[in-house]
């Protein structure tokens, strides 16, 4: 491989985890507690508010259920008000996040649902507000389903960024598709589908060891 | 002390309500250990959960010390829930805290400080045994040993209740009595009232004074349990102690058994003695009294408490006035006398 391939090969792989990390991120910072108040808001739950919670999770079915490419290209003025540009790493991170938001918020929401509701039951017994039941019991106890929850997204995004390239957002999918696809060059075709599976399985091991790790059961 | 005045507790509403709990009645004296017996599906959970307002009455008030608690606004009920413990069927402890950390929790969600808490923790772990198991985690221990972490727990606020909610249904016979054992130090040495449900009568039995019996949401019965064992008042009573002393003619006899007496046949009874009716040779001065022979198919005698009840089904020999005569003899020696009904003599 050239050095200038090299190079290339190497910008789209910090690209695609630059825009995997930005989105992953700002993703569980807000579907963290998407999914929580989807959880706690249920009813016969600890803060059940049934109009909130069907609310709550009509806009997250909405998010959930429009293809990321269509989300991609329609957020575009948001985007341009949010980084002042609607092409490149940081602009493809735009929609990645908006997308991860509620797919994160699901899984943490069904990590949630696994917990025994005696957990609860006791720590309400305890004397335990709302608010110390999610900080103490709740999110703990989930600890393992909310890393499979995040391993998932952060695979789910690994790919998702792959059709950035449809807006300028460079990555290893946007550089197999111009180089590889378009420019009849089977090495970086097949170079960047190498480099994204071994990404893919770094995070999944690393999710399955953290896992592991948090298990006590 | 624990009073429940007029509590009721409705689910749903229409024509789908489910009356759970009816006009309840029902007070626990401090230091006492009050137990509430009943089916699946009576009410026994519901009541339990009314105490500490994990459900809320329909209807009714809920006191503790003379103080009303169901006004109380959300601050001032999770105050007095510190000063009510409760261990559950399935202990439920975090799976992800260590033994000290889950007796800890109580302290933490007050706002202890550290010191404190470990001050705290670390005595109270030695009183249930497991001083040595402070750092491992709840999957690491048998059955008995996370009940006696969650009974830690449960006093780690200092509270002057305990409310046990099935705390022994899922151990084995030998561990429930180990437990049963702990639950009536904690209660003479700290004073603690108790209020427990089960369905297991050996649990009242060993350690209850009071019990009540709850059947179809409503307190069918109530009494000491000396007496509630020697005699109880209700159908429902009398089928939890034969079951529990496993006490009942045997099939073939009872497919035998006539409602009325003939002249051929003999009553099968069962009889029931307590106090002083247990160290007396009532049987063969039955025999010599009344010349009646007594053919004993059954008996049995229990401690309960600091009395003991004896219990025998016997099938009396004799004409019909000398079995009639010699039940009343019996019933002069305040036995319990129960006609299970006749059979007719083999020829």
């Amino acid at each position: 491989m050239s050095s200038a391939m090299f190079d290339l090969v190497l910008q789209a792989t910090l690209d695609t985890l630059y825009m995997v990390a930005v989105s992953g991120v700002i993703a569980t910072l807000l579907g963290l507690p998407l999914g929580v108040l989807l959880y706690v808001t249920r009813p016969r739950q600890i803060l059940a508010m049934p109009v909130l919670n069907q609310v709550l999770s009509l806009v997250t079915n909405i998010g959930r259920s429009i293809p990321f490419i269509i989300l991609m290209v329609a957020i575009i003025p948001f985007t341009r008000m949010l980084v002042g540009t609607s092409i490149g790493i940081n602009a493809a991170s735009v929609p990645l996040t908006i997308a991860a938001i509620p797919f994160v918020a699901r899984l943490i929401e069904g990590a949630l649902n696994e917990i025994s509701p005696g957990l609860v039951e006791s720590a309400q017994a305890m004397g335990a507000t709302p608010w110390q039941i999610i900080c103490k019991v709740l999110i703990p106890e989930a600890r393992g389903g909310i890393i499979t929850g995040l391993t998932i997204t952060v695979v789910t995004l690994v790919s998702y960024s792959a059709m950035a390239g449809a807006v300028g957002g460079g990555g290893l999918g946007d550089l197999g598709i111009r180089y590889g696809y378009n420019r009849f060059n089977p090495t970086i075709m097949l170079i960047t589908v190498v480099v994204l599976v071994v990404m893919v399985q770094g995070f999944q091991s690393l999710g399955d060891y953290l896992v592991r790790k948090s298990d006590r059961k | 002390m624990i009073e429940l005045s007029n509590v009721s507790k409705t689910f749903g509403s229409g024509p789908r309500a489910v009356h759970a709990l009816k006009n309840v009645n029902l007070t626990v004296p401090k230091g006492a250990i009050h137990g509430v017996i009943g089916l699946s599906g009576a009410g026994k959970s519901t009541l339990i959960r009314c105490v500490n307002l994990l459900e809320r009455p329909s209807e009714g008030r809920v006191s503790l010390d003379g103080r009303e608690i169901t006004t109380l606004n959300r601050r001032e009920l999770n105050r007095t829930r510190h000063r009510i413990g409760m261990i559950f069927q399935h202990f439920n402890l975090l799976t992800t805290r260590t033994v000290f950390d889950n007796v800890a929790l109580p302290l933490e969600l007050m706002g202890q400080k550290r010191a404190d808490i470990k001050a705290r923790v670390t005595p109270l772990l030695d009183m249930v045994g497991l001083a040595d198991k402070a750092r491992m985690y709840p999957a690491q221990l048998s059955g008995g040993q996370k009940q006696r972490v969650a009974i830690a727990r449960a006093l780690a606020s200092n509270p002057q209740v305990l409310l046990c909610d099935e705390a022994t249904s899922a151990l084995d016979p030998q561990t429930t009595s180990s437990i049963l054992e702990l639950l009536r130090d904690i209660n003479q040495t700290l004073g603690i009232t108790i209020l427990l449900i089960t369905h297991e009568m050996e649990v009242v039995k060993s350690i209850c004074h009071r019990v009540s019996l709850i059947s179809g949401g409503e307190l069918v019965e109530d009494a000491d349990v000396g007496d509630f064992f020697t005699a109880p008042t209700t159908q429902l009573g009398r089928e939890f102690l034969n079951d529990f002393l496993q006490l009942s003619p045997p099939k073939e006899l009872i497919a035998r058994l006539s409602d009325t007496q003939g002249p051929q046949s003999h009553p099968v009874v069962r009889l029931t003695f307590s106090g002083d009716a247990v160290s007396t040779p009532l049987i063969s001065r039955l025999a010599r009294e009344c010349s009646v022979d007594v053919s004993i198919l059954q008996a049995k005698v229990e401690s309960i408490q600091e009395r003991t009840l004896g219990l025998m089904i016997a099938e009396l020999l004799g004409s019909p006035e000398q079995t009639q005569q010699a039940m009343a003899y019996l019933q002069a020696h305040q036995l319990q006398v129960e006609v299970l009904g006749y059979v007719q003599r083999d020829v």
